[in-house]
């Protein structure tokens, strides 16, 4: 399956945008994203980007206040995701222009737009930049 | 920082950012709730973006984890909205409030698949990703053709083609069937001709589950994994594709074709040897997740020695650099090769780096050299190995202690250069982190040291040493006890260790410790009494005080072996029977590692790795106790262990008898899937018939025999002196010849002699009972008492209370069947000879079988039968060891004889059998029961056995049944069975019985 879920969490702990890509109650996820938080958080700069809970591999990566976290199964290519999350970082940073955690909280349906255009189904679906912001664009010509 | 389109929900954000505490945060979204729902209520007044904006807030409060239960009604219309601002957060926000079963989504499914086969690609391509993140069963099923067609279209674009294929991925997850190997095989293979990224990434996702299902008829896409080099990332051609495609061929078994095996390996060398470290992030990254992508494919492939020692060697470099994501690849990397090779020698020259990895400031890193150091462990390292472990074990942190201390255990056992060592370490263990140490570990030394007589001295003096500390966890004082109460008399000349010493040194516990220890305490002592011959009269004064005070404990199974203790204790020399050495166990796998196995949960796809490392590893996990002294005993031992007559009455065992149920341990293996070590290791030390001679035989026979047994010598070993009325004759054989046919002797004894009649009809059936006396003066007070299981029904007529000299009184018994069961009714009879009250429990042959009637089926009938019943609960198999063996001949005479009739020709194979038989019972009327039996002609012990029938507690008792036939040897020249005939003795603890259903009860303990 791939990607379970991704999470984008201030360094407060606050979740800025959540998308699973498979069903959890509202109570598993509260509990889940509490769980990964607490443990992300609390590692340093010299530990390494990977986390194991329960049977999700938690790959995350931080820019500034925000952390990018993203699950995935035990057997997922961990080095892979960590730099696709360094690539939805560089494509929101196309779109806004040096992204900041508010552009995501302020913009979460085009966050959420380009998302979908790079996962689906917990799978990647589009890796190149001007692919997944072309319908974007379109659309923002549009109105 | 350009604001959002939509005002409103800018306004909202930002209030909740402002808020100072989550109070206020409720209070803002509670409000927000408040006003949504309201505005919703009469949606006609509602524009389409405020819809929209209102549902978008509704997403934000959810991500916020706040419930909204409201709503979801208008996000799914939002879909069918002709405009795509509003169709888009349709389709967005429905994909993320709901799941696949939610009625709403069934309701849309015609809008979807309009907007699929429609003609705005911007439509398709959201409907196909909302069905490709929640399409469920029904979408499947209704969509996937349109789906394939979109794929292969070359009308389409590429960014609708993506999405397809992922969404096909999807729609082939929840129903394999809509993807039609035979004619999508050519289609997946010129799909992977394409050269857009967006449509060769998704296809590969899709191919990997596609090959992971059935590679056989993919082969054809294998050579078009390739990778296009028009898109770069930091320099490195499409890393995500390049990964995925590797991961492809994982899939696809090793290629043996020698030119292309050639040119695979020389590609991935060049990753491999030529991927060097730069100084940007990125680029590593991109090209270190290829390079590790390419060493799973590399130990796929199942490379030269010399190419897996190239790769150890890399990651031997891995393990010692300073970047932490390397190193903890390196660690995991090497684990995982490992599993899949014999790479054990070249992993070893690294250990020195990878214990150092056991410190590692990173817990993700520890966990991993944890794993590794694990996996590496053999005969030669495994010392090193456990001491570093144990040394790490007092620092380790909380979150890795149990798994610590499990594995440690499990490699101290596989491992061990010799036991003592083994002892060492689990005591070691005990005393470090006594708390992670579950009860297996310290069930297990004890096993190990009644199997091994040369481990019996050094285990009890060490621990008799441990309980020198001033203070020691309370498994400590268990396993101490345990072993001092066995053994200690092989120190008694050694200073510190008299029977006196050890025992106060003991009791100087018991009053910090648990219950349950308490009972191992006092079994301990009168273990202690037991040893100490001449009877030392101040010890044993001091313990009958203990046994006194203890009488009145509240907890039943203290109480119990208070009582029971005393009295025995005061039987002088004969307490050295009763309470004689334990007897060796049974070799049996590990639980501990059972344990392990059972933790490596995953419920991911199962990877390649994963599948090929299953295959290759033979059953090293597979450890038993000490194999030679346990094959001493007796192999078949575990037979007479595995059985109990009924599910109902192990409930029973597990409530108010427990303690029986540990005396009788032997009892309880078979329905609860965890291995009782608890019930073995409690069990004979509080009470077990004397080891003779006898006993394997007694074990040997059936499991019901093999329990009684057991519990004789556990209930009334009072009665063994007493003038008792023998039985003339075998009684257990005597049932089982009854089983199998319909009239003969139940019972005999000097003066009376019960003879049963039947008759079977349906789910109906007639016993008569001859009860005659055999003597030349009257038998007074005779009662004869049915105690029926829960699943018959039994009326005895009026049984006379005395029965004249010489005479025989007739007593019809009707017997109906409610359900499918194995459990036993049984006869309470007794009656009165001069003085003498004899009491005898006998069970009854009115047993499953009996309730069978033969049918003969043809292969037209048989078959389409045998396929509607598939898997569980209806189809059981299992296979069965340690069976008695026999020509195949005998085993369907066998067969026959219970009305399991053998239909000879329908299975080719001749060492098969194939039986067919009508169970009758109230609630499954007449039911078709069919059964196979596969039989290994190179080991007659073992067979494999399916049973169906249309009703799973059928099944289910059908096949427990047959079991118990084939297994058991019922008929076996044996003793006269020690049990019946009791006079009425009181017993130590009467059987309050705590079920309704004391017939099933008492079959469990007779």
């Amino acid at each position: 399956m791939g990607i379970r879920f991704i999470l984008m969490v201030n360094k407060q702990g606050q979740t800025r945008l959540a998308q699973y890509y498979e069903w959890l109650t509202l109570e598993e996820r509260r509990a889940l994203e509490g769980e990964i938080v607490r443990k992300c958080l609390a590692r340093t700069e010299q530990q390494c980007s990977f986390v194991e809970h329960r049977n999700y591999k938690i790959v995350y990566r931080r820019y500034a206040s925000l952390f990018f976290l993203v699950g995935v199964d035990n057997d997922e290519n961990e080095l892979a995701i960590l730099e696709f999350i360094h690539l939805l970082v560089e494509t929101m940073d196309r779109h806004f222009g040096n992204v900041c955690e508010l552009d995501i909280m302020f913009h979460l349906e085009k966050a959420h737009f380009m998302l979908e255009e790079m996962v689906m189904n917990g799978c990647i679906v589009e890796t190149s930049k001007s692919n997944i912001l072309s319908p974007i664009q379109l659309m923002e010509k549009m109105s | 920082m350009a604001l959002s389109g939509m005002r409103g929900l800018s306004v909202f954000i930002s209030d909740i950012r402002n808020c100072p505490n989550k109070e206020q945060e409720r209070l803002r979204v509670d409000k927000e709730l408040g006003n949504i729902r309201t505005r919703f209520k009469n949606e006609k007044g509602l524009s389409p973006y405020e819809k929209k904006k209102y549902v978008w807030k509704m997403l934000y409060i959810y991500m916020l984890g706040y419930d909204v239960d409201f709503g979801h009604m208008e996000a799914v219309s939002l879909i069918s909205a002709p405009k795509y601002p509003e169709k888009q957060v349709g389709y967005i926000v429905t994909s993320c409030l709901l799941n696949e079963n939610h009625d709403f989504l069934r309701l849309a499914i015609n809008t979807v698949r309009n907007d699929i086969i429609g003609r705005n690609e911007t439509f398709q391509c959201l409907a196909l990703t909302m069905v490709g993140n929640i399409g469920g069963r029904e979408f499947a099923e209704s969509l996937a053709p349109d789906v394939q067609k979109l794929i292969i279209s070359s009308s389409c674009r590429p960014l609708v083609r993506k999405k397809a294929a992922l969404c096909l991925l999807r729609l082939y997850r929840k129903n394999p069937d809509v993807v039609n190997v035979d004619g999508w095989a050519d289609r997946m293979a010129q799909l992977l001709d394409e050269r857009d990224l967006g449509v060769l990434t998704s296809s590969m996702s899709l191919l990997v589950a596609l090959v992971s299902n059935n590679h056989e008829a993919y082969w054809s896409c294998l050579p078009k994994c390739d990778v296009p080099q028009e898109y770069t990332y930091y320099g490195i051609p499409s890393p995500w594709l390049q990964v995925k495609t590797m991961r492809a061929l994982q899939y696809f078994p090793t290629v043996e074709d020698p030119n292309t095996r050639r040119s695979l390996f020389e590609v991935l060398q060049r990753i491999l040897m030529g991927t060097d470290v730069v100084k940007n992030v990125n680029k590593n990254n991109a090209s270190h997740a290829v390079l590790f992508e390419a060493l799973a494919l590399v130990m796929h492939l199942d490379a030269e020695k010399e190419m897996m020692s190239q790769c150890i060697a890399l990651l031997g470099k891995f393990i010692a650099v300073r970047e932490p994501n390397i190193r903890y690849l390196g660690l995991e990397n090497m684990t995982r090769m490992l599993m899949v090779t014999d790479v054990h020698d070249i992993i070893k020259r690294h250990q020195a780096q990878i214990i150092t990895s056991l410190k590692d400031p990173d817990i993700s890193i520890r966990r991993r050299a944890l794993d590794l150091l694990y996996g590496m462990c053999d005969v030669s390292n495994a010392k090193d190995i456990v001491e570093e472990l144990l040394q790490y074990l007092s620092t380790a942190d909380f979150a890795m202690r149990e798994e610590l201390s499990l594995k440690a255990a499990i490699l101290a056992e596989k491992f061990a250069p010799d036991l003592s060592w083994y002892v060492d370490v689990i005591l070691q263990l005990i005393d470090k982190a006594g708390d992670f140490v579950s009860d297996d570990i310290w069930f297990r030394v004890v096993q190990f040291v009644t199997n091994n007589e040369d481990l019996q001295p050094y285990a009890a003096a060490k621990a008799r040493e441990y309980l020198d500390k001033p203070a020691i966890h309370e498994t400590m004082v268990k396993v101490s006890a345990y072993l001092l109460g066995e053994y200690s008399h092989l120190l008694a000349r050694r200073p510190g260790c008299s029977p006196k010493e050890i025992f106060s040194i003991i009791h100087e516990k018991l009053p910090t410790v648990s219950m349950s220890t308490v009972a191992i305490l006092l079994s301990t002592y009168a273990k202690i009494l037991m040893h100490t011959q001449p009877a030392d009269p101040e010890l044993q004064n001091q313990i009958w005080a203990i046994f006194n005070k203890y009488e009145s404990c509240i907890e039943v199974e203290i109480q119990q072996r208070a009582v029971e203790y005393f009295a025995l204790s005061r039987k002088g020399a004969a307490l050295m029977d009763i309470l004689a050495e334990m007897p060796k166990f049974p070799e049996r796998q590990s639980s501990l590692i059972k344990k392990a196995e059972d933790v490596e949960v995953d419920t991911a796809e199962q990877s390649a790795i994963k599948l090929r490392a299953q295959q290759q590893q033979t059953s090293t996990a597979l450890v038993v106790a000490d194999q030679s002294s346990a094959n001493g005993t007796s192999p078949v031992n575990q037979l007479g262990l595995v059985k109990v007559p009924s599910m109902s009455s192990s409930v029973i065992y597990s409530s108010k008898w427990d303690f029986d149920q540990s005396r009788s341990s032997t009892s309880t293996s078979s329905p609860s899937p965890s291995p009782d070590l608890l019930g073995d290791l409690l069990g004979p030390l509080a009470i077990e018939g004397p080891p003779v001679a006898g006993e394997s035989e007694q074990n040997v026979v059936s499991g019901l025999e093999g329990v009684a047994a057991v519990d004789a010598a556990a209930i009334v070993p009072v009665t063994v002196q007493t003038n008792a009325v023998e039985p003339i004759g075998n009684i257990a054989e005597r049932f089982h010849a009854l089983c199998l046919k319909d009239s003969g002797v139940l019972y005999e004894d000097p003066y009376v002699q019960i003879g049963i009649k039947a008759e079977w009809r349906g789910h109906h059936g007639r016993l008569v009972l001859f009860l005659g006396n055999k003597n030349t003066s009257p038998l007074f007070s005779v009662q004869a008492l049915i105690l029926p299981p829960s699943h018959l029904k039994m009326e005895l007529s009026l049984v006379p209370e005395t029965i004249p000299p010489r005479a025989q009184v007739q007593c019809p018994l009707e017997v109906m069947n409610l359900r499918p069961s194995r459990d036993v009714a049984v006869l309470d009879f007794s009656y009165k000879f001069n003085t003498n009250m004899v009491n005898v429990k006998l069970r009854l042959p009115a047993v499953l079988n009996k309730f069978l009637q033969p049918i003969t089926v043809s292969a037209e009938e048989f078959f389409p039968q045998w396929r509607s019943l598939s898997g569980p609960p209806l189809k059981l198999q299992e296979v069965v060891r340690g069976v008695r063996p026999m020509p195949l001949l005998e085993m369907a005479n066998l067969f026959n004889s219970c009305h399991l009739i053998v239909c000879p020709g329908l299975d080719p194979n001749p060492n098969n059998l194939v039986a067919s038989t009508t169970f009758y019972s109230e609630s499954t009327r007449a039911m078709l029961c069919l059964t196979r039996i596969e039989t290994d002609p190179a080991d007659r012990t073992q067979l494999r056995m399916t049973v169906a029938s249309g009703d799973p507690t059928l099944t289910f008792e059908l096949k427990e049944f047959i079991k118990e036939q084939l297994v058991s040897i019922p008929i076996a020249p044996r003793p006269p069975a020690p049990v019946p005939p009791t006079p009425s003795v009181a017993q130590p603890v009467p059987p309050a019985a705590p079920s309704n259903d004391p017939g099933a009860m008492l079959a469990g303990l007779l």
